[in-house]
């Protein structure tokens, strides 16, 4: 099955995984593939998005994320603002709906939002002229994330068709997994979570992936291993009995890491809580690949800046 | 003999491969001429590419030695793409290659057609972000005339005049199957 790539993006707004299809997919891969060059340049920098503005959103605590957008932006050109709602209480609804519209009377092009709330995102698109780029919603998706831990394993695989890729960790609470298995079974990947029973999430049969208890028998032929981190912010009480029990379970050792292909590949999205979901000697090792992970993340974020600047595809103007 | 005639009335074969290949071993010995053989050759997606490549083989030829050949995307910084053009879909981007720096360097720049000009200074702007370079020159297999920029090409093909509902079109080894350049008259009624 060979991805027919798509002319241009079909929406104003990546506000997830689960609206794009897969020739859109393909067509932000490649396309960061070419950006990717920018970044070796004497002068890392190119007019494209000049004179647009966007805004950073950022409604929770985020460095890489918010560090990664705003460097892509800069590349392109484009204008940056920031606002950091960290430890304001900026509540559901109503008052995101006032924040946007305070917003847009400054009159941006883009807004990089990431948002406690599933669906902020979302809601934001239909009421606000701006293309809207999710950096990350509550529970539900962290689409950027996704496409560029697609790219990397493009860049070590070549073809993310026919992948073992495994997800392990609290998916419950992971809007990365969430996107990860949107995206990746979208592309002919299989895909396993591993979590304990407590931190899977009800819907994993719905989303086409196969659940695993334990890491040992997910890892049997598996070309990409994903850890996870447990999200503590997230849930009001520990969904297990220790961090020290959670290590022994489902840490990923290099003893574990050898159940795997040859050659796997070994991802975080971060942060990484070392000794607790991953090694050290395992997250610093060879089969690691999570500096590139950050690398990449410019350059898919370039992409998508770049390719909502156009607006939308000619065909999808129509409908 | 050209397929794509949907909006073109007539096709009319203005250079035939005797003529292009003639074309391309007298722009090198322009070059030759004006700088000879240390310089470094540039190509502009998509056409200005092989004609890097033929005009980097006619060099060696002469000199026994393959001048450096690059190629460069200069999508990024056309002065056409954006939110000036609402509902249109962005061009796919291609590989910016410069294998060498290009400090000091004596560098043509290489395309197949100069129409606007808008194209060379966009290629301009791409280049000078790489470095500096001691003279940027600009070799082209066809001038068509309507420039909408000051730019002038140092070393010139063929000078065609053309109207500008004319469309030329350049199809060049090993990009393409064949050498030719053709020239596409629009029918009175624009249909």
């Amino acid at each position: 099955m060979a991805v027919e790539r798509a002319e241009g993006l079909s929406s104003k707004d990546v506000v997830g995984i689960s609206p794009l299809g897969s020739g859109e997919i393909q067509l932000i891969l490649d396309t960061a593939e070419e950006l990717l060059e920018v970044a070796q340049r004497p002068i890392k920098k190119v007019p494209a998005l000049r004179g647009m503005t966007v805004v950073n959103l950022f409604m929770e605590p985020s460095t890489r994320t918010r560090f990664s957008f705003e460097v892509a932006e800069k590349r392109l050109s484009a204008d940056t603002l920031n606002f950091s709602a960290t430890g304001s209480s900026v509540s559901k609804g109503e008052t995101l709906f006032d924040t946007a519209r305070n917003l847009m009377a400054m009159a941006p092009d883009f807004i990089v939002i990431r948002h406690p709330n599933s669906g902020a995102p979302h809601r934001l698109a239909g009421v606000v002229p701006a293309s809207i780029i999710n950096a990350g919603d509550g529970i539900n998706e962290h689409p950027t994330q996704a496409l560029l831990d697609a790219f990397t394993m493009r860049q070590h695989f070549g073809d993310l068709q026919g992948l073992t890729v495994v997800i392990a960790g609290d998916i419950r609470h992971s809007r990365v997994a969430r996107s990860n298995a949107f995206l990746l079974t979208k592309m002919g990947a299989e895909v396993r979570f591993v979590a304990p029973a407590s931190l899977l999430p009800a819907e994993v049969e719905s989303l086409g992936v196969k659940a695993y208890r334990r890491l040992e028998p997910a890892l049997e032929g598996a070309d990409v291993v994903m850890m996870l981190r447990i999200q503590l912010e997230r849930q009001k009480k520990i969904n297990f009995p220790s961090m020290r029990e959670y290590y022994d379970f489902f840490a990923l050792t290099e003893e574990r890491l050898a159940l795997a292909a040859p050659g796997a590949r070994v991802m975080h999205p971060g942060p990484m809580n070392r000794g607790v979901e991953i090694d050290s000697l395992v997250a610093d090792g060879r089969q690691s690949v999570i500096l590139e992970q950050v690398t990449n993340g410019v350059a898919i974020r370039m992409a998508i800046l770049y390719l909502l600047a156009g607006g939308l595809s000619d065909s999808a103007s129509d409908s | 003999m050209v397929e794509d005639t949907r909006s073109l009335a007539t096709v009319v074969q203005i250079m035939d491969e005797g003529a292009v290949g003639r074309t391309v071993t007298r722009m090198a010995a322009e070059i030759v001429e004006n700088d000879g053989g240390d310089v470094m050759l540039v190509g502009i997606h998509t056409r200005g590419v092989p004609l890097a490549d033929r005009l980097a083989g006619e060099l060696e030829g002469i000199f026994g030695k393959k001048p450096s050949v690059g190629r460069l995307d200069i999508t990024l910084y056309r002065d056409d793409i954006g939110p000036w053009r609402p509902a249109h879909t962005q061009p796919v981007l291609k590989k910016t290659v410069l294998p060498i720096s290009i400090d000091d360097k004596v560098i043509y720049l290489v395309d197949d057609v100069l129409y606007t000009g808008r194209t060379v200074r966009a290629a301009l702007d791409t280049l000078i972000d790489y470095g500096r370079p001691r003279a940027i020159r600009l070799a082209v297999l066809v001038d068509r005339g309507h420039r909408e920029l000051p730019v002038a090409a140092d070393v010139v093909g063929k000078v065609v005049a053309t109207s500008r509902r004319e469309d030329v079109q350049v199809r060049l080894r090993p990009a393409d199957d064949r050498d030719g350049v053709w020239l596409g008259r629009e029918a009175p009624d624009g249909s």
